[in-house]
């Protein structure tokens, strides 16, 4: 790759209390694609995504070493600012966690925090975001009713455009259609495909089909180590390693 | 009959009795202090006890307003002092401390509980009574000894810290973790996502708890007794004496059968301060219900 990826991990180690979860991952994400992040339960695969964005400040005796270069900043550098660098991701959990607000206010919360006041642009903000996750028109009537109202596929296509409308490079799914039914489900998957003309696109699944149908490139993690790392079709039909084959064949789950 | 699914209908039959009973406690309060406060309201009236100011047992004058004033100045106060405080410490328990300092500071905020009211009469009197006569009030009115509804307020708040904390941290507790992230994550600051997430998230249980601190202040009685300076005029401002209702009760109870009438009026003392706390919880339910419809909506 010529030009500098948006995320690239060098030599990341994370230890939560006395567990390793994950062992010296090198990865350079690849940019307005589709990658997935596949592996077993417990294999680390949440952990690396959350550690994109630093979701583990909070949480006490995690340990983490190495790099993580968003846009070439190391995110982990003793005076790295985290607003701006999350202000770059959009993330969606596996379920959705809509703002105790209306369904406006979910949307221009993010615009908001970062400086927006003029009610116009929040305005276009709101509605382009909504238009862009495919729920204006189903609550354009309703943008003051409380976000929790609504489905709770509609909830999670109201986090994704929470997370747009921040203007993020890149989006983080942590399996973000566990929660959905196969409707929503086939919804979020269709978005995920349409955005990444835009955005750059990390999902952790343990859905090999789910892989197959929305990721460009997939990394299998096993035991908190990379295993593979290539092109979707490879990985899932022609795997070089045996753990991949196995997996994918279903042997390991 | 199955001998297990006798017992599991006799046990529940069993509790429900029992719960009844202590439901039925509140109403054979209620009625017991009405009975007993018959004669003074026969004689006087409901409007003339509640709204005049002559406190005159010997002459047969019992005005409640100062009385009821005093209680509700030493309850706003201590709320006023105490709610900002015990949320700012209930939000650094939960949201900031590190784990180490949380398991060290919640034990000690759970200590204060178990301190008896008489020990923080006695703090009050040594250490907050000089401090409002010397340091306080001289920059606002002429002349304090310290004896006020500050005094009462200041020592009511310390009291009721942590109830209002340990409640509020439990709530505070229960917001999913990935609610906040969801905040985090659009590179809002922490305090952002307090203010904006988890205060308003956290809303309906601040207001329970302060309901239910409020409703312990209306009552507490030695400690307030002990540094109000009990003069029966209506307080004008916070330096200003003041005589709350349990105050006066525990003070003249002693002497209540020497005094014609008096053993009613004092009854019908602890019946008004049954009724106020009885109303503020209705009304604060009231809201309480509909500030969870709203955010519900």
């Amino acid at each position: 790759m010529t030009k500098t990826p948006h995320i690239s991990v060098q030599h990341l180690d994370v230890h939560i209390g006395a567990q390793h979860i994950l062992k010296d991952i090198n990865i350079n994400i690849p940019d307005k694609k589709v990658t997935s992040i596949i592996g077993p339960s417990g294999c680390g695969k949440t952990t690396l995504l959350k550690s994109f964005n630093r979701l583990w400040d909070n949480t006490a005796d995690v340990k983490i070493t190495g790099k993580v270069l968003v846009d070439g900043e190391d995110i982990y550098a003793p005076d790295a600012e985290v607003t701006h660098i999350r202000k770059k991701m959009g993330l969606l959990s596996q379920r959705p966690y809509p703002l105790p607000m209306s369904i406006y206010d979910n949307v221009a919360y993010g615009p908001r925090i970062h400086g927006i006041r003029k009610k116009q642009v929040l305005d276009q903000l709101v509605e382009e975001q909504l238009k862009a996750t495919g729920l204006w028109n189903e609550v354009k009537d309703r943008l003051n009713a409380s976000a929790t109202r609504l489905s709770i596929g509609q909830q999670q296509r109201l986090c994704l455009a929470r997370g747009l409308a921040v203007g993020p490079e890149i989006i983080l799914g942590d399996e973000s259609t566990s929660a959905l039914d196969p409707v929503s489900t086939a919804i979020i998957e269709d978005l995920f495909i349409s955005l990444k003309e835009k955005y750059s696109i990390v999902l952790v699944t343990h859905i090999l089909r789910q892989a197959r149908r929305v990721s460009d490139y997939i990394i299998f993690v096993y035991m908190g180590k990379i295993i593979e790392f290539g092109p979707t079709e490879e990985v899932l039909l022609n795997p070089k390693e045996e753990l991949t084959k196995e997996y994918v064949k279903g042997y390991i789950s | 009959m199955n001998f297990r699914l006798l017992k599991d209908k006799i046990l529940s039959k069993l509790m429900l009795v029992f719960t009844l009973a202590s439901v039925s406690l509140l109403l054979v309060i209620g009625i017991g202090l009405y009975y007993k406060s018959v004669p003074i309201i026969q004689r006087l009236g409901w409007t003339e006890l509640i709204t005049t100011s002559v406190w005159k047992p010997l002459k047969g004058l019992f005005g409640f307003f100062p009385f009821i004033m005093g209680t509700l100045w030493v309850t706003a106060i201590a709320i006023i002092i105490a709610l900002p405080l015990c949320l700012l410490t209930a939000l650094y328990i939960v949201e900031y401390a590190p784990a180490r300092i949380k398991r060290i500071l919640t034990p000690f905020v759970n200590l204060l509980s178990g301190i008896p009211p008489v020990i923080f009469g006695v703090w009050g009197v040594l250490f907050i009574i000089p401090l409002i006569q010397a340091n306080i009030a001289p920059h606002f009115v002429e002349f304090s000894t310290g004896y006020s509804v500050l005094a009462g307020g200041i020592v009511l708040a310390v009291m009721i810290f942590p109830l209002i904390v340990s409640i509020i941290s439990e709530v505070l507790r229960t917001i999913p973790q990935e609610l906040k992230d969801a905040s985090l994550a659009l590179g809002a600051t922490k305090w952002e996502t307090i203010k904006k997430v988890i205060l308003r998230k956290a809303l309906p249980g601040i207001v329970a708890a302060t309901v239910l601190a409020i409703s312990r202040a209306f009552g507490e009685t030695i400690a307030v007794l002990m540094v109000c300076g009990n003069n029966a005029v209506v307080p004008h401002s916070v330096f200003d004496t003041g005589y709350p209702l349990p105050a006066l009760i525990a003070n003249n109870y002693g002497e209540m059968l020497s005094i014609p009438s008096y053993d009613s009026a004092l009854m019908f003392a602890a019946l008004l301060l049954f009724i106020i706390i009885l109303l503020f919880n209705i009304i604060s339910r009231v809201i309480l219900a509909r500030l969870e419809r709203r955010l519900a909506a």
